[in-house]
């Protein structure tokens, strides 16, 4: 192990997790989330809207988008804001296919999402430098360490604070989005970052921000700068 | 059409002992929730699944429910966790054709083929 492995104090939830868990993410032939991934691959070669074009007639094999999901959420240039991967899945669908935009948590958007993502496993979360997107990562912070809802905790308090101590029976994780979409055995299903998101802030019971909201956004960009250079591990499975 | 995911090893020696592994994409819904609106959610459940070995040349599908020999059956209950997996051995004999099962509520008929070469 380098020096600078051993310095690095940032653990992905894979470490907090029970080693019956940690089985089902390590085996693609048990990790439920390869449903949805052979299922984005097959989405990926169909050709669908009033364009009747496929994802891969504009970027070839799946194979070539590696490294693609280790940079979102980044700046898109022709929507002058942050998107995340899924949005930027949207983006195609709706300007380049011609289809209409899939809805949030839709089956085929999580499993293009989780193929795509797959494709960038063991690679590095590699945010991009943009000062658009440098200042999403500031708002983001911002959230990150904000106390909310009646219970009056932030992001930080429990996932930095107190990560590795318990809450009820679970042990609390550092919080590092390295495995979306994941496979969420409480979901018995594939979700976003921002289903996660939204539920953590059910829990202390905030007002949740809406699907798609430029704060998820901001929380995503700044959650992938706390995890830049970890390696992806999409799709996880979480407990 | 539900989605799944089989892995079996292309070739085996005879008589070798082989892992099978299958996993359907299924809700498993038990019929005991209720939705934000406090709908009951009708229950939606695999009821059984089986795996049958046809010796020989490549099964018809249309045959290939109930020909060949069964290899391992399972009952499927309510508790079952969504998206069901499975996981058991066979004692490689000779080259043939296994037909993977799942039947259950709502007509639910999936069944895949796999075909195993023994040499």
């Amino acid at each position: 192990m380098t020096a600078a492995h051993a310095a690095d104090a940032r653990k992905s939830g894979f470490e907090f997790m029970q080693p019956s868990t940690q089985a089902l993410q390590k085996d693609d032939t048990q990790n439920p989330a390869m449903l949805w991934v052979k299922d984005g691959e097959a989405l990926w070669n169909k050709p669908e809207g009033a364009a009747v074009k496929s994802c891969a007639n504009c970027h070839g094999e799946i194979s070539r988008m590696k490294s693609v999901a280790a940079r979102y959420p980044a700046y898109s240039s022709t929507q002058k804001k942050i998107i995340n991967l899924s949005q930027q899945i949207n983006l195609c669908r709706v300007t380049q296919q011609q289809a209409s935009a899939w809805p949030v948590e839709h089956e085929s958007l999580l499993g293009l999402e989780a193929a795509i993502a797959k494709e960038s496993r063991g690679l590095p979360v590699a945010p991009p430098a943009q000062s658009q997107l440098a200042d999403a990562q500031m708002r983001g912070e911002t959230l990150f360490n904000q106390r909310i809802g009646q219970v009056d905790l932030s992001c930080r308090d429990c996932h930095e604070t107190l990560a590795g101590k318990k809450l009820g029976g679970n042990v609390i994780p550092q919080g590092h989005a390295t495995g979306y979409p994941i496979y969420r055995l409480e979901w018995q299903s594939v979700g976003s970052l921002q289903r996660r998101l939204r539920g953590c802030m059910t829990a202390v019971r905030a007002e949740p921000y809406a699907h798609g909201a430029s704060e998820l956004v901001d929380l995503e960009a700044y959650l992938a700068k706390r995890g830049a250079g970890m390696p992806l591990e999409a799709p996880a499975v979480r407990p | 059409m539900a989605r799944t995911l089989i892995t079996v090893p292309r070739t085996a020696k005879r008589d070798e002992i082989i892992e099978i592994r299958a996993l359907v994409q299924h809700s498993m819904e038990t019929g005991y929730r209720r939705s934000s609106e406090g709908d009951l959610l009708p229950r939606d459940l695999i009821r059984r699944f089986t795996c049958r070995f046809v010796p020989g040349a490549v099964a018809n599908a249309n045959t290939a429910s109930t020909a060949g020999d069964l290899i391992f059956a399972a009952t499927f209950h309510a508790a079952i966790a969504a998206n069901p997996y499975l996981s058991f051995n066979l004692r490689a004999t000779t080259s043939g054709t296994l037909v993977f099962t799942w039947e259950g509520d709502n007509g639910l008929a999936q069944s895949d083929t796999v075909n195993l070469l023994v040499a």
